[in-house]
């Protein structure tokens, strides 16, 4: 079996890889509640990460390469809403092509900025989001149980991390208490009623999308100057597509996305351990299947077998007033 | 006046796409401080300029018919199959099964038995996606992400703790047999007049070509094609006209898969001549892009294709000659995706309004 300070290790490096699948799922959330799909939530997080890898590296300071990350990521979802909200184009294929020509891009300016093979220079001090000590995490760490698990899992991440989690309770609030909510709730499920009603479809789907690219934004800022030092080659390495899996699994819902993103987390943490996998479950288990978990897990979700995942009515369906 | 005229829907829609597409990759390569000039010459230089290029740019085009046929034959049923990556990764262990335990006398017997395993192993693992599709309405675009991915681990776990051989580090198969090598361009007779050099195209591009006729047979010439297509533009059109679509959802997933699959022969059999690690490296995804760009019709996916083999092969000539890195043909492959795909309206808006000018003038003058 595993001892307790190996499961707070695993708890503590779950909480460091959910926060940016927490965060891309949350943005994604706002653009398919829209009614806009967005399978390019990869690309708008990797522009992110190499604006903020780059920004940071030059200004010294990660808060001003959050800032770019969050103006390169803006750039692509305005790109994603013109495409598939004026030009009603399919938002699937914008999001494929959104992909794309970010993976190819971030490689082409980083290496024309840096010429490290299309890496940004490693970040240290400021240029990042640094741990945070909670208050009296360090007196508290003597408590049996409980002291531990808050200062060691609890304290000590960035900002960015407690700000993920801070964006669920403010996303449940916004969506489900305030009238832009109910609105952008509405527009995903029948626009032409949110038309006839007097609100602008066109304005609320841009906004949402514009939501998304702040979000996929931070996302981005956290790769590159939180959790790692830099922006490197294809850093994302899919990440976009486990939140898209995410929110799927959470059914487009902002708590139970929170949910599932730590679950994600938590198998990404796994397979960082498959030592302690081996000891918990007494069976070599191939890492590659605990990579594959978050992946399996959605299709079964989509199968309908873990309850059935229904999207927003509208979703995918670019809105044509005249009809 | 809103519908172009047909040769402006079939060649100018395109075409204008395509320029734009060339128009930005030009400002893009400014803007990172090189000469787009350069750069296509570089490119036109080691791709099309000399037989040793056309050896690499029909290699790849071979592997980009074959996923932009399964793309287009899947888009006619209305479905998009972004698995052509994952599918084209389980047609290499198709090949690899067929050809590493048995020991076939001839190429040609062999390539029989590899296209048969890759076709099957690849319309396998579009088969979960088009059943769930079909049956529990799960979305085939998300269960296609997914199954890209799934297949990457599989293919780990294979690679890495089934078929690599005892004492060998690196993930990959043993080489298959000696008599399973496909001839290259410079072993075929007469073309070896032409082709003096070792190129990795070889007989799989007749295939390819073979199979751009097949399809086009399949989908224009067949009652399956049109109900195949029929059900793409209209789901209850084709279900009131008594056409089951769970059948058609199934059969075009298929065909879709196993062409993507087929894709093997040209990498795994013809090339590599074992099975490495992200085999397919990437020819699924531009399957997107030659489907869209070749307007989902076999002669335009052949055309797109080749177009798509001169990108790579120059992008690569690129990264050897050039400061411009090799991703350059990833952004343009984004930027073909975008305007052929996406942005496919706003090409036609502006090409309307300019079609309806010239018919004003030419109402005036009459």
């Amino acid at each position: 079996m595993m001892d307790y300070a190996t499961l707070l290790q695993l708890l503590d490096s779950t909480l460091r890889l959910a926060t940016p699948l927490l965060l891309a799922c949350l943005a994604g959330l706002y653009s398919e509640r829209a009614g806009v799909f967005d399978i390019g939530l990869e690309g708008k997080m990797l522009v992110a990460a190499m604006c903020a890898g780059a920004v940071a590296f030059y200004t010294g300071n990660a808060w001003v390469g959050a800032l770019a990350g969050i103006a390169g990521s803006l750039i692509f979802a305005l790109i994603h809403g013109v495409t598939s909200i004026t030009f009603r184009g399919n938002q699937l294929i914008a999001g494929v092509a959104l992909n794309f020509l970010a993976s190819g891009m971030t490689v082409l300016v980083a290496q024309s900025l840096f010429g490290q093979g299309g890496r940004t220079p490693p970040l240290e001090g400021a240029a990042r989001f640094n741990p945070i000590e909670l208050p009296f995490a360090e007196a508290l760490s003597g408590v049996p149980l409980l002291g531990p698990l808050y200062s060691d899992v609890i304290s000590g991440h960035s900002i960015l991390v407690y700000a993920a989690f801070a964006i669920v309770a403010l996303t449940w609030w916004v969506l489900y208490r305030t009238r832009y909510g109910l609105r952008l709730r509405a527009v995903g499920e029948n626009p032409a009623a949110v038309d006839t009603a007097g609100v602008s479809v066109v304005g609320l789907r841009f906004s949402a999308v514009m939501v998304t690219g702040v979000l996929c934004g931070l996302a981005g800022a956290y790769m590159a100057t939180a959790l790692q030092a830099g922006f490197g080659k294809e850093m994302t390495a899919g990440r976009g597509y486990i939140a898209l899996a995410a929110l799927i699994f959470a059914k487009w819902r902002p708590v139970q996305a929170m949910y599932a993103c730590l679950l994600f987390g938590f198998f990404q943490a796994l397979a960082l351990r498959p030592d302690v996998v081996q000891a918990v479950v007494q069976v070599k288990v191939p890492v590659p299947f605990l990579d594959a978990l978050p992946y399996i897990l959605t299709v079964l979700v989509l199968a309908g077998f873990v309850g059935k995942a229904i999207p927003p009515r509208a979703g995918g369906e670019p809105y044509v007033k005249e009809r | 006046m809103d519908r172009l005229p047909r040769w402006a829907d079939v060649a100018l829609v395109p075409f204008v796409s395509l320029t734009l597409a060339a128009i930005i990759s030009a400002l893009v390569i400014i803007a990172i401080g090189q000469d787009p000039w350069e750069a296509i010459t570089v490119m036109v230089q080691g791709s099309v300029m000399n037989a040793y290029g056309w050896g690499y740019t029909l290699y790849y085009a071979t592997s980009f018919i074959f996923t932009g046929l399964a793309v287009t034959v899947a888009f006619h049923a209305g479905l998009f199959n972004i698995g052509g990556e994952g599918q084209a990764q389980l047609g290499g262990l198709g090949v690899a099964m067929a050809l590493l335990f048995i020991p076939w006398p001839h190429w040609t017997i062999a390539l029989a038995a590899a296209a048969c395993g890759a076709a099957l192993f690849g319309a396998a693992w579009a088969a979960i996606p088009a059943y769930l599709q079909a049956k529990r309405g799960s979305h085939i675009v998300i269960t296609t992400i997914m199954f890209n991915y799934i297949a990457a681990s599989l293919m780990i776990f294979m690679l890495v703790d089934v078929l690599r051989p005892p004492g060998k580090m690196d993930p990959a198969t043993a080489n298959f047999p000696e008599a399973a090598h496909l001839p290259s361009f410079n072993e075929i007779p007469g073309l070896n007049l032409i082709f003096t050099s070792g190129v990795p195209a070889n007989v799989t591009f007749f295939i390819a070509l073979a199979m751009a006729v097949v399809v086009w047979a399949l989908l224009w010439r067949t009652r399956l094609g049109y109900q195949i297509r029929a059900f793409g533009k209209s789901e209850p059109a084709a279900r009131y006209a008594g056409i089951n679509p769970t059948r058609i959802i199934m059969i075009a997933m298929l065909i879709s898969g196993g062409l993507a699959g087929l894709m093997a022969i040209n990498n795994v059999m013809g090339e590599a001549e074992r099975l490495l690690g992200n085999s397919a490296s990437g020819a699924g995804f531009i399957g997107i892009a030659v489907a869209l760009m070749g307007r989902n019709h076999p002669v335009g996916v052949v055309l797109a294709a080749l177009l798509f083999g001169f990108l790579f092969q120059g992008g690569a000539e690129l990264g050897l000659w050039t400061k411009i890195p090799i991703e350059l043909r990833t952004v343009v492959q984004g930027l073909v995706i975008l305007f052929t795909g996406a942005l496919d309206m706003m090409v036609r808006m502006i090409l309307i309004r300019i079609f309806a000018v010239f018919r004003g003038r030419k109402l005036e003058a009459a």
